[in-house]
């Protein structure tokens, strides 16, 4: 069990600076993220795009926006639980008790909802039929990706992901990559490996053309694909891979009993609590009158937020409000040298 | 001002004045039309506003910029008359579009 004052669910820069507003003011908080890496839609989303709208920082892309906000917590030494979401709640006396799909549980005064539209998962095919055989010989992504050599793969996908597996199963494997269209997202370098290997016969390219079925017993032995004219191709295979990006699902907090309405959560704007006492949310997935998605709006939530969290973590004590320039507890707590 | 009608997956359809400048993803979203998710708030980074543009509507449309297409390939179902919402700016030659909502966003 982990013991820490707040359990902050999300990586993204709100939940990034809420845990440096946490740390100023002296509590101690760990973070739970469903992906591999902090930076939430900044990272994932569009690392390379700039930012034109944060205070005082005319330009930085995605990427810089989450490394200077890892420079600034820092200090705090604050612990990561990646590649897992938050499952459970349950209250314990006056304390919260959570369990991840990583099969870490946490004991928190409270809780900070940090999370964006929800986490990020694989997008998954459109066929009902295809979840029968997720996990076995269906995945969305490879982890043990020596369960292919010397069978037939079926790359589903246009971007890098499936541009590279298929270039680099071909080495082992007989595949087959199916897209959508002729252009691809990935990059062209790769694009030109894979028109190569297409050339040669070491891959087989089938673009213009769609998952139509699947089918087998306890494993997949056929697939079924359909060209944008009508025609379709029976093609035997071992496993089918898909790769269409991540999309943001809320998961198991819409069971929490939190107020709800179009994927996000209502809150109060004193200090963005939501209608159970010691849960919070601040960012993309809060909502109140005026709400504006914006990264900057996310940094005030997370401020008032920590603030709120210092009750339940510390019922017996006042917190003083104080500017880190003059205050030598701040500046104590930052690491600071004079 | 532009009428927008959307046919949602309920085969109901919803005829919307949705006024220029907003994109056919906001006239959706402000008026509660259900389907059109846009996750990312519009910034061509999600396809979870995907519409399937009726045919006559296709070529009048202004062309995909860079991204879309790419975007699309991500998107539950993709067709030949698939756009992203959020791409679609309302103006006064919008009016009388219709879109068909798909029965998911993902």
């Amino acid at each position: 069990m982990n013991k820490t004052d707040v359990l902050i669910i999300g990586a993204g820069p709100t939940g990034l600076f809420c845990a440096h507003q946490l740390g100023i003011i002296g509590l101690s908080c760990e973070i739970v993220d469903n992906l591999d890496k902090a930076g939430g839609q900044c990272i994932e989303l569009y690392p390379d795009k700039p930012i034109y709208d944060i205070p005082a920082v005319p330009e930085c892309t995605g990427e810089e926006l989450t490394n200077n906000l890892l420079k600034q917590i820092k200090p705090f030494n604050v612990k990561f639980h990646l590649n897992q979401r938050v499952e459970e709640l349950k209250k314990v006396q006056n304390r919260w008790h959570v369990k991840t799909s990583g099969k870490q549980e946490f004991d928190v005064a409270s809780i900070v909802i940090a999370g964006g539209v929800g986490s990020f998962e694989p997008r998954k095919f459109p066929l009902k039929e295809c979840e029968n055989f997720e996990g076995s010989s269906l995945f969305y992504s490879i982890k043990d990706k020596s369960i292919f050599k010397d069978k037939t793969i079926s790359i589903f996908g246009g971007g890098d992901s499936a541009l590279d597996w298929a270039i680099e199963l071909s080495n082992t494997s007989k595949v087959n990559l199916i897209h959508r269209r002729d252009g691809f997202s990935g990059a062209e370098s790769s694009v030109q490996k894979v028109k190569e290997l297409n050339d040669q016969g070491k891959l087989n390219l089938y673009t213009k053309y769609q998952i139509a079925s699947v089918s087998g017993d306890k494993n997949i032995n056929m697939v079924n694909i359909k060209h944008d004219e009508g025609e379709t191709k029976e093609l035997k295979t071992d496993y089918v891979l898909g790769f269409f990006g991540l999309i943001m699902q809320l998961g198991p907090i819409l069971d929490w009993g939190l107020n709800i309405d179009k994927k996000t959560i209502k809150v109060n704007t004193e200090n963005f609590e939501t209608n159970i006492d010691g849960i919070f949310a601040i960012g993309d997935i809060c909502a109140y009158p005026g709400k504006l998605k914006l990264i900057l709006s996310g940094f005030h939530e997370g401020a008032l937020a920590a603030r709120g969290c210092f009750k339940y973590a510390k019922p017996d004590e006042k917190l003083r409000f104080e500017f880190t320039t003059t205050s030598k507890a701040a500046q104590e707590r930052l690491g600071v040298k004079k | 001002m532009a009428k927008i009608t959307y046919n949602t997956y309920d085969n109901k359809t919803h005829s919307i004045d949705v006024q220029n400048g907003l994109t056919v993803m906001e006239g959706a979203v402000q008026n509660d039309i259900p389907g059109i998710d846009a996750d990312c708030g519009g910034g061509m980074a999600c396809a979870t506003c995907h519409v399937y543009v009726n045919e006559e509507w296709l070529n009048k449309l202004p062309a995909k910029e860079d991204g879309e297409e790419d975007m699309l390939d991500m998107a539950f179902e993709p067709k030949q008359n698939s756009r992203l919402s959020c791409q679609l700016i309302v103006s006064d030659e919008l009016d009388g579009l219709v879109v068909n909502i798909p029965s998911k966003q993902g």
